[in-house]
């Protein structure tokens, strides 16, 4: 069994390795993430937000839906903690 | 759990490092728009600062001075101030979360006014985790009992 | 990027993440997994994400060590596997 585990490993290790070259090189100024809507952030962000930050600017304005879902997920978890771990007298 | 456990070593420097360190995370909140940092990161820290004084002394040292009830609020609160934010832009005519609005009711312009709902959301976020972090820490290392301290 | 430093923080890495998951007392895993959260930050500092490396140091390495600590507190410190 645990042979077996050994070999389902290894397939997916060589098979994500194998997926990796066809992904475009760091910092690749042509790759698919870099040429649609990256430079419109780094060319407005000032002018439409005055955030100098660009990483402050697209999490908390251009994409705001996913912070907010983000800080609702933490505080599901809270309540949850509260729920499942608190013990009242 | 419920030994009593005292250093004095330990105790001072506490003592003396959580102040700088509320300052910092405060810093990191405030300063986001500027600097790597924000919200989450900010909370966490301002979190860590109450988990530290949990291992120097003990839970009801930091229930004395962020009580439970308290701590509840906190965490719902932040949640209220960063939907709120959204439910005032779409009250004043704009779509959810779209702080360029907020110049009708703040003296800037809408330029700034993005700028300041973004603050705005980042203190709520920030409000929120730090009670999460306190909740969530309090509660497993006590098992639910919150008492006790970690020796 | 040097890619120098990078070979060598990545090997920091993959030996701190084994140790982590083979070390028998709990603790020392807890404390091993910060030190993966910590290379993992200079990694992504190294590569320019500085606030992917910021939320790291602070969530990977600092709040979730403390969690983990917590609950060694409340369970046996040494694993039986």
């Amino acid at each position: 069994m645990r042979f077996f585990a050994l070999i389902v490993v290894l397939i997916t290790g060589t098979l994500l390795l194998y997926a990796t070259v066809d992904m475009p090189d760091w910092g690749d100024p042509y790759s698919p993430a870099n040429t649609h809507v990256s430079p419109r952030y780094i060319e407005k962000t000032i002018e439409e937000t005055a955030t100098p930050n660009i990483v402050t600017s697209v999490l908390a304005d251009y994409r705001g839906y996913d912070t907010l879902g983000e800080t609702t997920v933490i505080f599901t978890a809270g309540v949850v903690c509260i729920l499942l771990l608190r013990r009242f007298k | 759990m419920t030994i009593e456990f005292k250093d004095v070593i330990i105790q001072t420097i506490c003592r003396l490092l959580t102040p700088p360190i509320q300052l910092y995370a405060l810093y990191v909140i405030a300063h986001g728009h500027y600097s790597p940092g924000g919200g989450f990161q900010g909370g966490c820290i301002l979190g860590a600062s109450f988990i530290l004084m949990v291992i120097a002394y003990d839970i009801g040292e930091v229930k004395r001075r962020m009580a439970e009830k308290m701590n509840t609020i906190f965490c719902s609160l932040g949640v209220i101030i960063y939907s709120g934010i959204g439910a005032i832009c779409l009250i004043l005519g704009a779509n959810y979360l779209d702080y360029g609005i907020l110049h009708k009711i703040l003296p800037v312009n809408p330029v700034r006014a993005r700028a300041l709902g973004t603050l705005g959301i980042e203190i709520g976020v920030g409000i929120a985790v730090m009670a999460v972090m306190i909740s969530i820490f309090l509660n497993i290392a006590s098992g639910g009992e919150h008492e006790g301290a970690l020796e | 990027m040097i890619w120098q430093l990078d070979i060598i923080i990545l090997i920091i890495v993959v030996i701190s993440a084994i140790a982590a998951i083979t070390v028998k007392d709990l603790l020392s895993s807890a404390i091993l997994l910060e030190a993966y959260s910590f290379l993992m930050c200079l990694l992504w500092t190294e590569m320019g994400a500085v606030d992917v490396a910021f939320t790291e140091a602070a969530v990977g390495a600092g709040i979730s060590t403390a969690f983990f600590i917590g609950a060694i507190y409340q369970t046996t410190r040494r694993t039986k596997d």
